[in-house]
């Protein structure tokens, strides 16, 4: 195996976690939250005071 | 990690945290690599003389979807951007079709995005001396990791596209700076120059590829729900970009044409690396090539962002499923949509060829530019200048709605002549996906609350 082989299994490696990892964290957020919650966003809404910010404010996990 | 439930009241919605210069990065980011590749096959269509026409005609085409979009962006301040314009201004039929646009003009061009990265990183491993060198893992790779940016945040993603897309527009400034444009010692326009092999004709061929010079700047309407201040960053973002984009593309072809004759820079896959390497310089060899491989990786990035946020737009207001409406409560983003276009882009990354993928992603983009003639001349008709406040007019109405629908139609006819199968089955595509909606999906949207802007009654109505 040339130096270039272990590169292209490299990024097959990395590839496969990234794309694992979103998979796992959809799955624990959609458990995590309820659908209300995570599908409260409105189109156009502007008015800050209502939308929480987890990172800020603390969520509620 | 622990079940919870929402409170009385509360709310997650995307992230309001860009500025203008992130508008900036999302429009240039997706059509810099445009400057450095695909714009030169309009060369081989009818000389380099039709491409500088065709780079000024798509120019004044892109400068009219440019100020049309950003009135109307600034006013329907909302992801989804096209689409969202098209529900309240048109209605639902128009607005399914121009959010299908949007998703197919940016998962395409993504793809392609990849296959090229993935080409190139083939290529300098080919020409290290290795055997056997594969493509694959690097456009799945291209696709897994931005899609994982994205899904993480929009501020990250689009300070990573500024950061990026500056050094390759950067690299092109520094290029035609070396090549001394203001004498002949490097640059043989006189001898390389050769009019219009092709006549009038060619000039018409070599539009279809003009467009690369600027496809995708109107995606810069998808931020509108996570900018500070829609109404000055859609507007100041997106024309900056319009000016950048056309002193990058003058200069990209000056360069080029210079160096390279036409028989060469019409097939040529990288024409701005071919340009720096023909300078000697291994610097700019280097510089270029850099400026190659950012230009791609912006360009995919900002196709994540915009394909997700038009799907994420579809899906909140029940065109499509409502589950792809949701957003991640700590990220702030269209989570669901993000990981559903994943396998997507990758079926066409994977499987299709590089010219269709790339006409597919053009012609839904000018089914785009189509809507947009339409759109503005009935929202000016709607809600006249005065009647609701706009964060930018853009002037001369109707000239540039009526300029842009006739190079829409000059841009059809050049796409027939080199792609009329694929321009046929698109357009059955899009019929039957119409048929679709109106028969089957209509039935879910909750009409009312489709309309979520504070204006007044449409004028006639």
């Amino acid at each position: 195996m040339n130096s270039f082989q272990f590169l292209e299994y490299v990024a097959w490696a990395i590839s496969i976690l990234l794309g694992l990892w979103m998979v796992i964290d959809l799955i624990r957020t959609n458990r995590a939250y309820s659908e209300e919650l995570l599908l409260s966003s409105r189109e156009g809404e502007i008015d800050d005071s209502l939308v929480i910010d987890p990172t800020h404010q603390g969520g509620h996990r | 990690m622990t079940q919870t439930t929402a409170l009385h009241g509360e709310k997650v919605s995307l992230l309001r945290v860009l500025g203008p210069g992130h508008v900036w990065a999302l429009g240039v980011g997706i059509v810099l690599v445009g400057e450095y590749m695909g714009w030169n096959f309009a060369v081989g269509k009818g000389g380099a003389i039709a491409a500088l026409i065709a780079c000024w005609v798509a120019g004044l085409l892109y400068t009219c979807v440019a100020m049309i979009d950003s009135e109307v962006t600034s006013t329907v301040a909302a992801a989804g951007g096209q689409y969202a314009q098209a529900k309240h201004i048109v209605g639902p039929l128009a607005a399914f079709n121009v959010g299908l646009f949007l998703v197919f003009a940016y998962t395409m061009l993504e793809a392609a995005n990849a296959i090229t990265l993935g080409y190139l990183v083939q290529t300098v491993g080919t020409m290290a001396g290795f055997e056997g060198v594969h493509d694959k893992p690097f456009i799945v790779l291209t696709i897994m990791f931005l899609a994982w940016l994205n899904y993480r945040g929009v501020y990250a993603t689009l300070t990573f596209n500024l950061v990026i897309t500056a050094i390759a527009f950067v690299a092109i400034v520094i290029l035609f700076a070396a090549v001394k444009p203001w004498g002949n010692e490097v640059l043989k326009l006189d001898g390389l120059l050769n009019g219009l092999p092709y006549g009038w004709l060619g000039v018409i061929a070599s539009i279809h590829f003009g467009l690369w010079y600027y496809l995708g700047i109107e995606g810069t309407c998808q931020a509108a729900e996570e900018v500070r201040s829609p109404p000055r960053s859609l507007p100041l973002g997106t024309m900056t970009g319009m000016i950048t984009l056309l002193i990058a593309a003058t200069m990209t072809w000056y360069v080029c044409s210079g160096l390279m004759p036409w028989e060469y820079l019409g097939q040529a896959i990288t024409p701005l690396f071919d340009a720096a390497r023909l300078t000697g310089s291994t610097l700019l060899m280097v510089l270029l090539f850099v400026g190659t491989m950012f230009s791609t990786l912006a360009s995919a990035n900002g196709c994540i962002n915009d394909a997700s946020r038009a799907w994420f737009s579809m899906g909140r207001d029940h065109y499509l499923p409502v589950w792809f409406g949701a957003v991640h409560p700590q990220n702030r983003t269209p989570y669901r949509s993000i990981v559903f276009l994943v396998p997507v882009a990758l079926v066409f990354a994977y499987f299709a060829p590089l010219d269709q993928v790339i006409t597919f992603s053009i012609l839904s983009g000018l089914l785009g530019y189509t809507y947009m003639s339409f759109n503005v001349i009935m929202f000016r008709s709607k809600w006249p200048l005065g009647v609701i406040k706009r964060g930018y007019e853009h002037p001369f109405h109707p000239l540039p709605a009526i300029v842009l629908l006739l190079l829409c139609a000059l841009t059809y006819f050049a796409v027939f002549l080199g792609y009329g199968t694929q321009l046929v089955a698109m357009m059955v595509f899009y019929i039957v996906a119409s048929l679709w909606f109106a028969f089957h999906r209509y039935k879910y949207v909750r009409r009312g609350d489709q309309f979520t802007m504070a204006w007044p009654r449409p004028q006639g109505y």
